[in-house]
């Protein structure tokens, strides 16, 4: 850089420092601009965080097994609440005895109102096989689990998810205590520990007991309502999901996969889906953010133009000591983009700020979320900023550049 | 050293032609101090601006040194401004809230060449401004500023200094300091071209050109030379 850069970039800084309510009112818009894409960047990235953290927490490699079929139009009835009464619970004992499964159990859901001596409740129970916290990587806080000898016949036993157990007992054990559901007499044997809330259902509000008791005492029905599989370890996801639809379209009798009347998917693949789905929606909303930019990148335009009128006498001096338009033109370029880049470090700066507050409010209201101001968006920003400057500072200056020096000190 | 053929000037204003210099011939020699006088609207500025490279013409031929300048494109023009010659103006033009060295130095930020800076410091105390030149511009007075604007044309030590009612704006007091300042620098051998609708000013120089509608309508050296009281007198 030669001297005289470096000379007239001092003198550039200082123009600014002069009209200081000018230069702050004019780098606003960039600095709202730049702020807004960090923060829809890194809400978005957080909230992403806090879907995916939730479907792992499930189990990412996890089968859900849904009956019903699958096909283009749309997503299997079963999710939709319609009853089908294709998955049985022999089904799931099959996909149990796979190599390929590690855990296996069916759910077979119903509404129930519980009651403890005279406080009572209302949540759902759950018929799950001894494989449920295998399944769903879940742990006990107090008592046991359903045994596998609760697999089979109906034994009165159940285990409380936490908010239940709170809900129910306060501070008092409940293990061994009676409690009734939906008015049949169940002991309790178990609590689970707190698991938050997964999708939209509640982890902690329901009570688990054994599958044929649901199915046979509770409910009455030979069907479940879904079954999950976790994949046994060394196992590849999509290998099992083969394996389960292979067993079930035996045992029902389907030679065409696509009369298939059951639906197998891997939690995987939902997560990969719906990251897809999330980072679509973050880029939209940066673009929208983006917008704003292009508004504080007029606006410095303005000011620049204003700059060049209100200099026009400065400018028809330095010509007429020897200066070249283009070193009019990169003087004003370089005012234009000092505007921008000191608007684009402050929002930067605010906005990794205000993101951090968002993560901490929401990390402080109890979601999984994660802080994440990526180096792209801060990247992004700063391609951005250098390419507003540029951009709105050329015209300005390009218009300095092509002043008559004679006419330009004559300007009043 | 200056030299006009022919020359003529004419500005086109949509579709209507202005003619502002008709044939104009003259010479001048190094060392001269000339006086370029007439109403408003007799062409005087236009000739100063052509002379110092801030205007091109319509026809004929200008010759700087022997060599033509009237074809040269706006950057070897720029150049010639920046090596071989000096403004000075009647609103000072300096830049604002900037300090009388910083005002003085810019002609050197566009110079090609490696200039040394102790020569800013040169010019200003050749003003007698040297217990001033940290101070900002606005700081000034008017005959101050006009003093700046002088070392300020002196920095590129340029072959020919043109000023352009350079007391137009100033009190007779100040007005004299800088004519006596231009009488200084011609006797110490500079070219000086002043350009002025006032005779009192114009008889300080050595030669007076009188401009009226475009032409010259007469070209002397016939008059009482007035000399203004030195610098240091002044004091």
């Amino acid at each position: 850089m030669k001297k005289e850069k470096i000379t007239n970039s001092f003198y550039s800084v200082r123009v600014l420092l002069r009209n200081k309510t000018r230069t702050f009112l004019t780098s606003l818009g960039i600095i709202i601009g730049i702020a807004s894409v960090i923060i829809i960047m890194s809400v978005g990235a957080g909230a992403q965080s806090l879907i995916i953290n939730q479907i792992k927490g499930i189990g990412s490699d996890l089968l859900g097994i849904l009956p019903g079929g699958s096909d283009e139009s749309g997503r299997p009835a079963a999710s939709l609440g319609v009853s089908i009464t294709t998955l049985t619970y022999d089904d799931v004992q099959a996909i149990d005895a796979l190599p390929e499964v590690a855990f296996a159990t069916g759910y077979s859901k119903g509404m129930a109102t519980v009651t403890w001596q005279n406080r009572s409740t209302d949540t759902n129970f759950v018929g799950v096989t001894s494989d449920y916290p295998g399944v769903e990587s879940t742990e006990l806080i107090d008592g046991s689990f359903l045994s596998p000898e609760d697999d089979f016949g109906v034994n009165k036993i159940a285990v409380l998810g936490s908010q239940v157990k709170e809900d129910l007992f306060g501070d008092f054990n409940p293990i061994n205590e009676k409690i009734k559901i939906n008015k049949e007499s169940f002991r309790v044997i178990g609590v689970m520990e707190s698991r938050g809330t997964a999708g939209f259902q509640n982890q902690d509000d329901q009570i688990f007991i054994p599958i044929e008791t649901a199915q046979k005492l509770m409910l009455g029905v030979n069907h479940l309502g879904f079954a999950r599989a976790k994949v046994a370890p060394n196992v590849d996801g999509l290998v099992a999901e083969a394996a389960v639809e292979a067993l079930l379209r035996e045992r029902h009798d389907i030679e065409n996969p696509e009369e298939d009347d059951f639906t197998v998917s891997l939690a995987d693949q939902a997560i990969g889906a719906l990251t897809s789905i999330t980072d679509a929606l973050n880029y939209f909303l940066a673009a929208v953010a983006a917008i704003s930019l292009l508004v504080g990148g007029i606006g410095v335009m303005n000011i620049m133009l204003v700059a060049v009128s209100e200099r026009t006498r400065e400018i028809g001096l330095r010509k007429a000591v020897g200066a070249h338009p283009k070193d009019i033109s990169q003087q004003f370029l370089l005012e234009a983009v000092l505007l921008t880049a000191i608007g684009g470090l402050i929002g930067i700066v605010i906005g990794i700020f205000i993101s951090w507050l968002v993560s901490l409010v929401a990390q402080y209201l109890g979601y999984d979320w994660d802080f994440v101001v990526s180096f792209f968006s801060i990247f992004l920003a700063v391609i951005f900023i250098a390419l507003v400057g540029l951009l709105f500072g050329w015209w300005p200056a390009k218009k300095a550049a092509s002043l008559n020096p004679v006419e330009a000190l004559r300007y009043e | 050293m200056i030299e006009l053929k022919n020359i003529n000037k004419e500005f086109v204003n949509e579709d209507v032609v202005t003619k502002v210099l008709h044939d104009i011939n003259f010479s001048i020699a190094k060392g001269e101090f000339v006086s370029i006088m007439g109403p408003s609207g007799s062409g005087k500025s236009t000739l100063m601006h052509i002379l110092g490279f801030l205007d091109t013409i319509s026809s004929g031929e200008y010759l700087f040194f022997d060599k033509d300048v009237s074809k040269l494109s706006e950057d070897k023009l720029a150049d010639l401004r920046n090596e071989s010659v000096g403004f000075i103006f009647q609103n000072f033009n300096l830049l604002p809230k900037t300090t009388i060295w910083e005002n003085v130095r810019l002609p050197l930020l566009y110079a090609d060449k490696k200039i040394d800076l102790s020569i800013v410091d040169q010019v200003i105390k050749s003003v007698g401004l040297e217990h001033r030149k940290d101070y900002l511009s606005n700081q000034l007075s008017g005959g101050e500023r006009q003093r700046v604007a002088i070392a300020r044309a002196l920095v590129n030590s340029p072959d020919i200094i043109f000023a352009d009612e350079p007391t137009g704006n100033l009190d007779s007091k100040s007005g004299l300091q800088v004519m006596s300042i231009l009488q200084d620098l011609n006797a110490s051998g500079k070219t000086i071209i002043l350009v002025t609708h006032e005779t009192s000013t114009a008889e300080h120089a050595k030669r007076i050109i009188k401009m009226r509608d475009g032409k010259i309508e007469d070209d002397t050296t016939d008059f009482k030379r007035k000399i203004a009281n030195s610098l240091s007198d002044l004091k």
